[in-house]
């Protein structure tokens, strides 16, 4: 049972066992998704023909490296201007919504809340299919009565940054929500008593408190934005993301460059969580 | 002196962005699915109300049976990720040396910070006919030639426990760290089996971490278009492919929007259900 209470030895040693096990299950295909981008081959398989950095650095004619391929270099820098977007975006109104539920009393905030957490139940696939169909009826809209063809309104860039704000940004408030709620709100008080104005308190005081939670959250909303497929699929128009432009070609038959993309996401993701481990650390 | 009551600009503030992404984003978008589901066109090609988009998927068996399998498979899913997702939380919370408790955490969440569509294709990689794993079989000698493992039905589901695991730990660890050790400390004390104290103790504590796992795992398990695509292939038959088809490939949008509309009542359903038989709420689950 517990470490503070006596345990059989075989029950220690399969227990570990079981989780040695989980572990493998857990890293054994990042693994080797890893090991492969550097076998010189032209398949992403066994048998290993020795080490190589082509599928990086190669720039043709017979293997386009990771630093060459225009198509997914192109994806990769759309999925850091989408990541980026939804990021400011669901960091500002998610924080709004934590004032709005954890500070303001309104008629209707019971409803209100829980359309908040709708997003949290809805298959991505559905947000994103129902998105499109809005996207398209207000388009419809606009041209028949107004004449104008707005592009916006079509699968595009800023579809997909919508798309994929209208749940991450639930992620935020709830972060937010979280921190707020351990907010002194005596703190508050005094400020105003001082004589500083709402704003001036929430802008001074609040939201310094608010800090940690406001850049992890972004940090969050970045990578769920970065590897979103579900909703994007729908959304996205002549310029995939990366996760979509990396799902085609895993479709249609793969090269070890996808490997080579694999290898420098998860060193890139690993780097994020060390160092916002390493700053979560430091603050205690 | 009270709590300071906001003024009204910034009480507007606030409401005005979150009341456009709710309506806009949310409210409008899942109005038009509705409307969408039941219009279509008629012999003359104008758009009028009709119940035949519905009609189609009752009479269709392949729609339908697609719809449980999927119903099914979500439900199995499920239940395989909690039942792996408990011994590996209660490890961590109550069994490691305390020392090691922040690494094992880290080395458990940092998989999940790649993109699944990475993770999926690991796993592809490994289990095709010219994968790494019948690579190793076949020069160990154990198989003749290489098999397939890919596109059949328990490599899916394995798919999808991997991909959604870390929505399960999460929510249990959480759980379990605030269960005190002398509980379980006294019912030991006290004569009680493991089974007992899992039964009696552990598994009570874990129930709200229980539920919001098994709701977030389910609902994204349900709405899984990648894994089950990728990994399960052609026989796959995951509803969320069939609304794919309809809006991408078959260009009918009507009848892709009931597709989505009843997927959206499935998943709501299930989840009330299991809120109901967990006596919680949304709020309680969320937070």
């Amino acid at each position: 049972m517990i470490r503070s209470l006596p345990n059989s030895k075989g029950y220690r040693i399969s227990y570990g066992l079981f989780i040695s096990g989980y572990f493998i299950f857990l890293f054994a295909p990042l693994l080797v998704t890893c090991v492969l981008a550097f076998n010189n081959s032209d398949f992403p398989s066994l048998p290993w023909y020795g080490f190589s950095l082509d599928w990086f650095t190669s720039s043709g004619p017979e293997r386009f490296g990771i630093f060459h391929d225009s198509q997914n270099l192109r994806a990769i820098w759309t999925s850091f201007q989408t990541a980026f977007w939804v990021a400011i975006f669901s960091t500002l109104v998610g924080t709004c919504a934590a004032f709005l539920f954890e500070q303001e009393k309104f008629p209707g905030k019971g409803v209100l809340y829980f359309l908040m957490l709708a997003p949290l139940v809805i298959p991505g696939v559905i947000l994103g299919i129902s998105l499109l169909l809005a996207a398209n009826s207000a388009g419809t809209f606009v041209e028949n009565n107004f004449g104008i063809d707005v592009p916006l309104f079509r699968p595009s860039f800023w579809l997909v940054v919508a798309g994929q704000f209208s749940f991450i940004a639930t992620f935020v408030a709830l972060v937010v929500s979280a921190r707020l709620r351990k907010f002194d709100r005596t703190l508050e008080e005094a400020a105003m008593n001082l004589g500083a104005t709402r704003l001036e308190v929430i802008w001074h005081i609040t939201l310094k408190f608010l800090r940690p939670a406001l850049i992890g959250s972004g940090a969050v909303a970045f990578l769920m934005s970065f590897e979103n497929f579900n909703t994007t699929l729908f959304l996205v128009g002549s310029e995939p993301t990366l996760p979509i432009n990396l799902y085609l070609q895993v479709r249609d038959g793969s090269t070890p460059v996808i490997n080579a993309i694999s290898l420098l996401l998860i060193v890139g993701t690993s780097i994020l969580a060390l160092v916002n481990l390493y700053f979560s650390k430091a603050k205690q | 002196m009270a709590v300071p009551r906001s003024s009204k600009m910034v009480f507007w503030m606030f409401l005005a962005p979150v009341l456009c992404w709710l309506l806009l984003l949310i409210v409008l978008p899942h109005i038009d699915l509705l409307v969408m589901s039941f219009s279509g066109e008629n012999d003359l090609g104008k758009s009028t109300w009709t119940l035949q988009n519905y009609r189609n998927f009752f009479t269709e068996p392949i729609y339908w049976n697609t719809f449980l399998r999927t119903a099914v498979f979500s439900i199995i899913t499920t239940l395989i990720t909690f039942l792996l997702a408990m011994p590996v939380a209660f490890y961590i919370v109550k069994v490691v040396r305390p020392r090691l408790q922040g690494a094992m955490l880290m080395m458990l969440l940092l998989p999940f910070w790649v993109s699944e569509l990475v993770r999926v294709y690991g796993w592809m990689i490994l289990l095709r006919e010219s994968g790494v794993i019948n690579h190793f079989l076949v020069k160990f000698g154990l198989l003749e030639r290489p098999i397939e493992m890919l596109y059949n039905d328990a490599t899916m589901i394995m798919g999808l426990v991997y991909t959604s695991m870390l929505f399960m730990v999460v929510p249990l660890i959480s759980a379990m760290e605030s269960l005190d050790d002398s509980l379980v400390e006294a019912a030991y004390d006290l004569g009680s089996s493991k089974t007992v104290i899992w039964w009696k103790i552990i598994l009570p504590h874990c129930k709200p971490g229980i539920t919001s796992g098994s709701i977030v795992v389910f609902m994204l398990v349900l709405g899984n278009y990648l894994t089950p695509n990728l990994m399960g292939g052609k026989n796959s038959l995951w509803f969320t492919e069939q609304i794919y088809n309809q809006f991408i490939a078959s260009f009918n949008w009507n009848q892709g929007a009931a597709f989505g509309f009843l997927l959206l009542l499935l998943s709501s359903l299930i989840i009330w259900i299991g809120l109901k038989l967990s006596r919680q709420k949304l709020g309680e689950v969320a937070s």
